[in-house]
């Protein structure tokens, strides 16, 4: 096949695969301390964010890539990487959108996240983040009412200061593994938000991750907040253009639920998965971890990944408050040569808490999925339940699924229960949908959305139907 | 409507279908009987358009060349088969499959989809003439229906779907006798002068309330005789002996 009809074929089923051609300003190639004091000085960062990244680089000298993972990846050259691109029109901020890079404007229109007023999502206040930047937080006004506060976390590190120092890195030390320790070393950008005591925040905040430049990293920073009594329904969700080499997105997310609070983080991570023979496509290596700090305190998680050549992810909760609750639902496909490993961790430190975990892998073509989850109930965790249901769905033969539970229970009064099932779509399953009338694209939609729903269910109503979309065209092509 | 000319058929080279030929007309009952084995429901699969077989002769349907058809293109032309086993597919709604493959056909007919509550009102209609407990409908798609309920709702599909050559394979084997009647009660709706129907079975009971204008009968992979309603009489008194 020519070269050009196999771009237009991959545009068919990636169709966030462009590229916005703009100009960069770039931080030199390679990490050292200069390039590390290169981006606290465009952040206009104080004294003390420095620190905590020159402290988090000391320490990632001192590490060893981890290589314990099912999916194996060529080494990296981290010397060999950009770790700053933003366009050259946010160098100064501008201070509306009126001001803002119009190419900017047109990328994300056609990533169907239009920013203008007038063509605003309804009830979704969007934090844009390019490459290395936040361009645009929209809703922020109204927000602010509430005393709600959501904007870049580059723009928080200088205007909330106490609210950042006493809780970045609370979650996800510095000291962390090898990938969390360079995101806190060398993060860009990325979401803040606070909600205050009592406060039901009034719609869905989110974030649009999208990487555009070619040969650098995309290291974001996320730090949620709920104060007491409070709640927040959060959305993220990714996109790249189609590039021949592999990208490394690196993120740290940690999430701190308070007394009686509640977060909900949702994930609709659609970053290029590479060609159909494997080529290219993102490294999506990040570290998600949320506090159940307060007692009575809930964090959900729920994923829906359908991109990305490798997905390795652990989205965690750690009860540590008596009666908290953590929950982590997901539905990770994989096809073509796409690997991913993930799954997620629920610590249970405090009296009375409980987790459940749903877990839905499909794996399609030549890919392959593992579950690999961690269960930990701690001595002090009594009268503390876990409910782990683990369901993998094949497609064809070439694929493969791995389930991979570690429990451990230390309290005698707790329990943990653990279910899994491996089902495949028959031929048989198709041809009987077909005779009813369905293609055989239909036909897989239909079981795949019947055996992800109670993830679905989970979902943003608004988001609900987009990521049933997604699946399904996640999996063309690999039937028939 | 529905021309066979000399077909053969081959799975796994074991040669299956040995110049088999049939005609159906618009409006016509046509009952296959045969022993087991001798290729019925390779008959009804290649019909629908399943995969798999070595194919050579020749099938039209409404004059087109089935063979170049896919599957769900046939089932929009009006082809509906009743499978022996009908497939259980689980984490699917029943209600759900019905209404998408409906809508899959309406489009594909160039009729208005149906939305929610007008599906709900036909499939309730079409539910109570065939007395099919409306409860199940929100069951995962034959996931843990009983073998007579599987077959009952083919027959609600079908209904539902009003296709042009319906072929049943055994639907009648496993069913109780008002379950049998409620079958043919939902054959004889549909029966008129545009609609076909394809019977296999291996009871002469179903043709005493479906009266067939045709009787076959399949062995070692074509029809050795045909005749009327009186056929199979003579075969349920004497079986298949007699025709070797
Ligand atoms: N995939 C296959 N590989 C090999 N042989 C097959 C295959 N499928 C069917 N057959 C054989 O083809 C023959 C015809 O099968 P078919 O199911 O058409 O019979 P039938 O007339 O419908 O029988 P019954 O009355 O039992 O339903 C049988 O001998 C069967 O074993
Ligand atoms: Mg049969």
């Amino acid at each position: 096949m020519d070269n050009r009809q196999k771009e237009i074929d991959n545009l068919k089923d990636y169709k966030y695969g462009f590229s916005t051609d703009i100009e960069n300003t770039r931080a030199p190639k390679g990490l050292n301390e200069n390039v590390i004091k290169f981006i606290s000085n465009i952040k206009k960062e104080p004294e003390w964010m420095l620190d905590f990244r020159l402290k988090a680089f000391e320490r990632f000298k001192l590490l060893k890539e981890p290589d314990w993972q099912k999916p194996k990846y060529p080494k990296i050259d981290y010397q060999d990487l950009y770790y700053y691109s933003a366009p050259k029109s946010m160098d100064d901020k501008p201070k509306s959108l009126d001001e803002l890079d119009p190419k900017l404007l047109e990328t994300y229109k056609k990533l169907g996240i239009p920013l203008q007023e007038q063509a605003r999502l309804n009830g979704i206040a969007v934090d844009a983040v390019f490459d290395s930047v936040s361009v645009a937080t929209t809703f922020r006004e109204e927000l602010t009412k509430h005393g709600i506060i959501f904007c870049p976390i580059s723009e928080a590190i200088q205007k909330h200061p106490e609210l950042v120092k006493k809780y970045l890195g609370s979650v996800i030390p510095t000291t962390d593994h090898f990938f969390a320790t360079l995101n806190s070393a060398v993060f860009t950008d990325g979401s803040f938000a606070y909600i205050p005591e009592g406060v039901r925040c009034p719609m869905e905040l989110s974030t649009y991750f999208r990487i555009n430049a070619s040969n650098t990293g995309q290291f974001e920073r996320t730090l949620i907040i709920a104060d007491k009594g409070s709640y927040v329904s959060y959305l993220e969700g990714c996109t790249a253009p189609m590039r021949d080499e592999n990208q490394l997105h690196a993120a740290n997310v940690e999430l701190i639920a308070l007394d009686d609070a509640e977060i909900k983080y949702s994930t609709v991570q659609n970053w290029y998965p590479g060609d159909k023979d494997g080529k290219g496509g993102i490294y999506n290596f990040v570290t998600k971890r949320g506090l159940c700090k307060g007692k009575n305190s809930k964090i959900s998680w729920t994923q829906v990944e359908t991109g990305s050549a490798i997905t390795w992810k652990y989205p965690s909760c750690i009860l540590r408050g008596d009666n908290s609750v953590g929950e982590f639902y997901s539905i990770a496909i994989t096809n073509n040569h796409q690997k991913a490993d993930t799954g997620t961790k629920m610590i249970h430190l405090g009296k009375n808490t409980k987790s459940k975990i749903i877990s839905k892998g499909i794996s399609a073509g030549f890919s392959d999925m593992t579950y690999r989850g961690l269960v930990d109930i701690s001595a002090k965790a009594t009268n503390s339940n876990n409910y782990t249901q683990c369901d993998s769905l094949l497609m064809g033969n070439k694929c493969g699924a791995h389930t991979v539970p570690y429990i451990k229970n230390k309290n005698s009064e707790s329990t943990i229960a653990h279910e899994a099932t491996t089902s495949k779509i028959s031929e048989e399953q198709l041809h009987y949908c077909q005779q009813r009338g369905l293609s055989s694209e239909e036909a897989v939609g239909l079981i795949v959305n019947g055996f992800c729903k109670e993830v679905l269910q989970q979902l943003p109503m608004e988001f609900a139907v987009e990521a049933q979309k997604l699946v399904g065209i996640s999996l063309e092509g690999s039937v028939g | 409507m529905l021309k066979i000319n000399n077909l053969n058929a081959t799975i796994d080279n074991k040669s299956i279908l040995k110049g088999f030929s049939l005609n159906i007309n618009p409006g016509e009952v046509h009952a296959i009987m045969g022993p087991n084995g001798s290729g019925k429901s390779t008959l009804s699969n290649i019909l629908s358009g399943k995969k798999g077989y070595e194919t050579s002769g020749e099938i039209l349907f409404e004059g087109k060349d089935l063979f170049e058809l896919e599957t769900e293109e046939r089932a929009h032309k009006g082809i509906f088969l009743a499978f022996q086993y009908p497939l259980e597919i689980p984490g699917v709604n029943t209600n759900i499959f019905l209404k998408t493959s409906l809508n899959a056909i309406r489009k594909a007919r160039g009729e208005k989809e149906l939305d929610a509550i007008e599906f709900l009102k036909l499939v309730k209609e079409k539910s109570k003439d065939l007395k099919f407990d409306e409860d199940k409908l929100n069951r995962q798609l034959n996931v843990g229906f009983s073998g007579g309920e599987k077959k009952k709702n083919e027959i609600l599909q079908m209904s539902l779907l009003a296709p042009k050559l319906s072929i049943l394979d055994e639907t009648d084997s496993g069913l109780d006798i008002d379950a049998l009647k409620i079958v043919a009660d939902g054959v004889n709706t549909l029966r008129d002068k545009k609609n076909s129907f394809l019977i296999i079975t291996h009871y002469q009971r179903l043709l005493d309330y479906i009266k067939p204008d045709f009787v076959h009968v399949l062995m070692n992979g074509k029809i050795v005789k045909s005749g009327g309603p009186e056929l199979a009489i003579e075969l349920e008194n004497k079986g298949y002996e007699n025709f070797n």
